[in-house]
């Protein structure tokens, strides 16, 4: 500016205030940070995560996450499979219930392998059990990836 | 057939559960690594444990 000296410049300077920064941390509304999240249907993340594991993750762009919940639940799967453990088919009994509820879980993986006719329709060695218990929990796992993705979908998760 | 040791069946268990327990329960990568390994440890280490404490109840 000229007519004024660079030492009132320099005063009028530190009279200026400070730029003001905004932050959403603690506000009420969440903010959705991923931007495919917001587009389709809201529960596709949720469905395709139970129907393929890691498939929710993939969907929202969630590369590294999807495919390490990817290789772990079919790996439980695959394990529990390799170790003749049970599939359940039917409900006769409360354990059974729990057993087939777990197994659900694993969407396409439990109807893909009912059909191709894996896994031990009685347990008869140790291992087999083992796997049992291996594939129930990889069901499992996979509804806990799919609510996650859910999560990740409506922004309650980033 | 894949017939693991008791032992290596967990350990093979935890790892898998671990994973997914990191990256579903926490929300950024460095916290998500530490609860894994805090998952696992516990996994294994409750295991060694409640081992050693039903061969002792045994004998």
């Amino acid at each position: 500016m000229p007519g004024h000296s660079g030492r009132e410049l320099a005063r009028c300077a530190t009279r200026l205030p400070a730029p003001v920064r905004y932050s959403q941390k603690g506000m009420a509304t969440p903010t959705i940070k991923n931007a495919a999240a917001e587009q389709g249907f809201e529960y596709l993340p949720l469905i395709a995560g139970w129907l393929v594991p890691g498939a929710g993750h993939f969907l929202l762009r969630k590369w590294g996450r999807g495919a390490l919940l990817a290789a772990s639940i079919l790996g439980m799967f695959t394990l529990g499979i390799a170790m003749q453990g049970k599939l359940y088919a039917g409900a006769h009994d409360i354990l059974d219930i729990l057993g087939l509820a777990g197994d659900l879980g694993n969407g396409l993986l439990y109807l893909l392998s009912r059909v191709a006719g894996l896994g031990a329709d009685q347990v008869q060695v140790t291992t087999a059990d083992y796997g049992t218990r291996f594939i129930v929990v990889a069901g499992l796992l996979n509804v806990i990836a799919a609510v996650d993705a859910h999560n990740l979908r409506t922004g309650r998760k980033s | 057939m894949f017939r693991p040791s008791h032992f290596a069946a967990v350990v093979l268990f935890a790892l898998f559960a671990s994973v997914v327990f990191g990256i579903t329960q926490r929300e950024t990568p460095r916290r998500m690594v530490r609860y894994g390994i805090y998952c696992f440890v516990l996994f294994v280490g409750s295991a060694v444990v409640l081992s050693w404490l039903m061969f002792l109840i045994a004998r």
